[in-house]
């Protein structure tokens, strides 16, 4: 009969999968800036990992007897007035961006994920006050609160990486409380309580995860503000200590000699502009693919 | 059969800016095992309110003042909300689906994930058991081809599938009560005919007791032994459903029958609307609540402190002069 025919198995089968990784992956790479900057950043961790095997110098000790060289076959981008290679320490002041910027985000993020996560879930008293510190953290310009630290602390690239993430933790901490309040509220939180599931496993299991799309955008953004951020400092004097490549500094170095030697500055000037451009990009491409409403409109 | 929860004098209030929300005020009820029991009323009478009571699960500004709550001989309104043993009688005993299966499930995990956490939880399984037991359990409510759909996410369910799974999560450890808030509000009404069907047959083979909560007298007609109508806050009449039907007392309970259709009666009757809305819960007058809509009222119901549950015969109590 028509109707033993209608539910025969092959009628029951479940649809085919349409993978997640696929969608995201076809809004992620539909735009060219979006695959600019990944291509930027790819470059830029692969030239901080081997910048050992990449420098055609050392970038710490110069030759003076080639001190504010031109480019040259020898020096592709010219030296600097101790005749160090301005290349070579672009590539090492890379490794300096990153590692400044990953850290940073790393240390700011976990501690203000879990500072917002525990005021907005737990709420009361202890929520209050770590919400009011953080307003109060917040009111400081990011940059003149960092400067405080790090000149309170002294400079050296741990002293920025602590400066920096103290300095960008309340960021985190706004967007995941105010994420907490409005995740906390779904219906499966309480039919996860319902069922016996204890405080910590609904924060870790249940409102964490859901979070995670916004956050990861966040902290992607946050990359390039920092990098930003670090050559900020290390321009004012208060971050890598000399000799230490770093291009905020390489900046400030070659400002002097801007009208002889331009491209002192203009060479990690540039650097710093591509890399924040690189991870903004792909911050927003992270949060186009990432964000279920624009999903299939992109 | 045994008493499995007695409900008695539970006082659920929310203390906000504008006053006191008396959401349940002096509810007593019982529930026997394998018993199938029917929680009607309005919207905002306070039946889920009890309910999320009985679990502790009331958060601020509500709070549970007054009454007892015994199930299995133990007072759960002794043990501490947030406390491990209110916590394993959460979806271990006494089990809840709600009215939402859109939302009621985690969209970023998949139903695998969800549904082996309350085995691995409460039955102590690990983690390949777990696996085995939730397809299962997701076959057995009849999700088709479980073993492949087990690791799908909840947006890739409809409606009535979601409710499906949220039915095998909550039987997923034999729990004794379960409770449906409104289980079958959000779904057309093929779907809700098919859910009400899988719940008695789950709850039979399961040997558990059934709540169902809803706004809908049709709903509970055919599947419940027990009715309790509530209004604004107090259960205002019971009995069995034959009792009911057949001998409303209560004019809230003639008036809800007086505006479901029936399929059996004469063309041309009207359907009657009860006159007015639910009262605000909010600095209620010690009478009658029903008694500025009620169709029969007398002095004396505007006038008297609202009465208390009164037998009648058999199991039927109504709260009406």
């Amino acid at each position: 009969m028509a109707i033993d025919h209608i539910s025969g198995t092959e009628f029951l089968e479940a649809p085919p999968r349409v993978s997640a990784w696929r969608r995201f992956r076809r809004v992620f790479f539909q735009r060219r800036l979006v695959i600019f900057g990944l291509v930027v950043l790819v470059l830029l961790v692969f030239t901080a990992v081997f910048a050992d095997w990449l420098a055609p110098h050392d970038p710490y000790r110069g030759n003076l007897a080639d001190s504010l060289s031109p480019p040259s076959r020898q020096y592709p981008l010219g030296t600097d007035i101790q005749g160090r290679d301005t290349l070579s320490r672009l590539i090492f002041g890379a490794r300096t961006a990153l590692l400044v910027g990953f850290s940073t985000v790393g240390i700011a993020a976990i501690a203000g994920i879990a500072l917002g996560l525990v005021a907005g879930h737990f709420g009361g008293f202890i929520g209050m006050i770590i919400m009011r510190f953080m307003d109060a953290l917040m009111g400081f310009p990011m940059l003149l609160l960092a400067l405080v630290i790090a000149a309170v602390l002294g400079s050296g690239i741990h002293n920025v990486i602590i400066a920096l993430s103290v300095a960008t933790i309340p960021g985190y901490a706004r967007t995941m409380y105010g994420l907490t309040l409005s995740i906390r509220e779904n219906d499966y939180v309480l039919a996860q309580r319902s069922m016996g599931a204890s405080s910590s496993r609904i924060v870790v299991g249940h409102i964490l995860p859901n979070a995670l799309p916004p956050m990861i955008v966040l902290v992607t953004l946050q990359l390039g503000t920092l990098i930003l951020a670090e050559a900020g400092l290390s321009f004012l004097g208060i971050g890598i200590k000399p000799p230490g490549a770093a291009w905020g500094a390489m900046v400030q170095d070659g400002a002097r000699y801007l009208r002889t030697h331009p491209v002192l500055s203009f060479a990690p000037g540039l650097a710093i502009m591509l890399v924040v451009f690189a991870f903004n990009m792909v911050g927003d491409g992270l949060r186009d693919a990432l964000d279920p409403r624009l999903r299939g409109l992109l | 059969m045994a008493t499995l929860l007695k409900v008695e004098n539970l006082k659920t209030q929310f203390k906000t800016e504008g006053g006191v929300v008396k959401a349940v005020d002096g509810v007593s009820y019982h529930i026997d095992e394998q018993e199938i029991v029917g929680l009607v009323g309005e919207s905002g009478c306070g039946k889920s309110v009890s309910q999320l009571s009985v679990m502790q699960l009331i958060s601020a500004p509500g709070e549970i003042v007054d009454g007892k709550v015994i199930f299995e001989d133990q007072d759960l309104l002794r043990f501490k909300p947030k406390g491990p043993q209110m916590r394993a009688i959460r979806g271990a005993r006494i089990a809840m689906i709600f009215q939402e299966p859109m939302t009621s499930l985690n969209p970023v995990l998949t139903i695998s994930q969800q549904l082996t956490e309350m085995l691995e939880l409460h039955m102590g399984m690990s983690r390949e058991e777990a696996r085995e037991g939730a397809i299962r359990l997701l076959g057995r409510v009849g999700i088709p081809s479980a073993g492949k759909r087990i690791d799908d996410y909840p947006h890739q369910f409809s409606g009535g599938m979601r409710q499906r799974v949220m039915i095998a999560m909550a039987l997923s450890c034999n729990p004794s009560l379960l409770i449906a808030d409104e289980p079958t509000t959000a779904v057309d009404v093929t779907t809700q005919a098919e859910l009400l069907e899988l719940m008695k047959d789950m709850v039979e083979q399961f040997r558990a007791s059934l709540v169902i909560v809803t706004h809908n007298l049709g709903v509970v007609a055919r599947y419940a032994d027990r009715i309790y109508i509530m209004y604004a806050g107090r259960i205002v009449e019971s009995g069995t459903t034959e009792e009911i039907f057949g001998d409303p007392r209560h004019p809230y309970t003639i008036g809800l029958l007086n505006c479901i259709p029936r399929l059996d009666e004469e063309e041309g009757r009207k359907l009657v609307p009860i006159e007015g809305l639910p009262p605000n819960l909010i600095n209620m007058p010690p009478t009658c609540a029903f008694g500025p809509r009620c169709p029969s009222r007398s002095e004396r119901c505007l006038r008297d402190p609202w009465p208390s549950l009164r037998h009648l015969y058999g199991q039927h109590y109504v709260g009406c002069f």
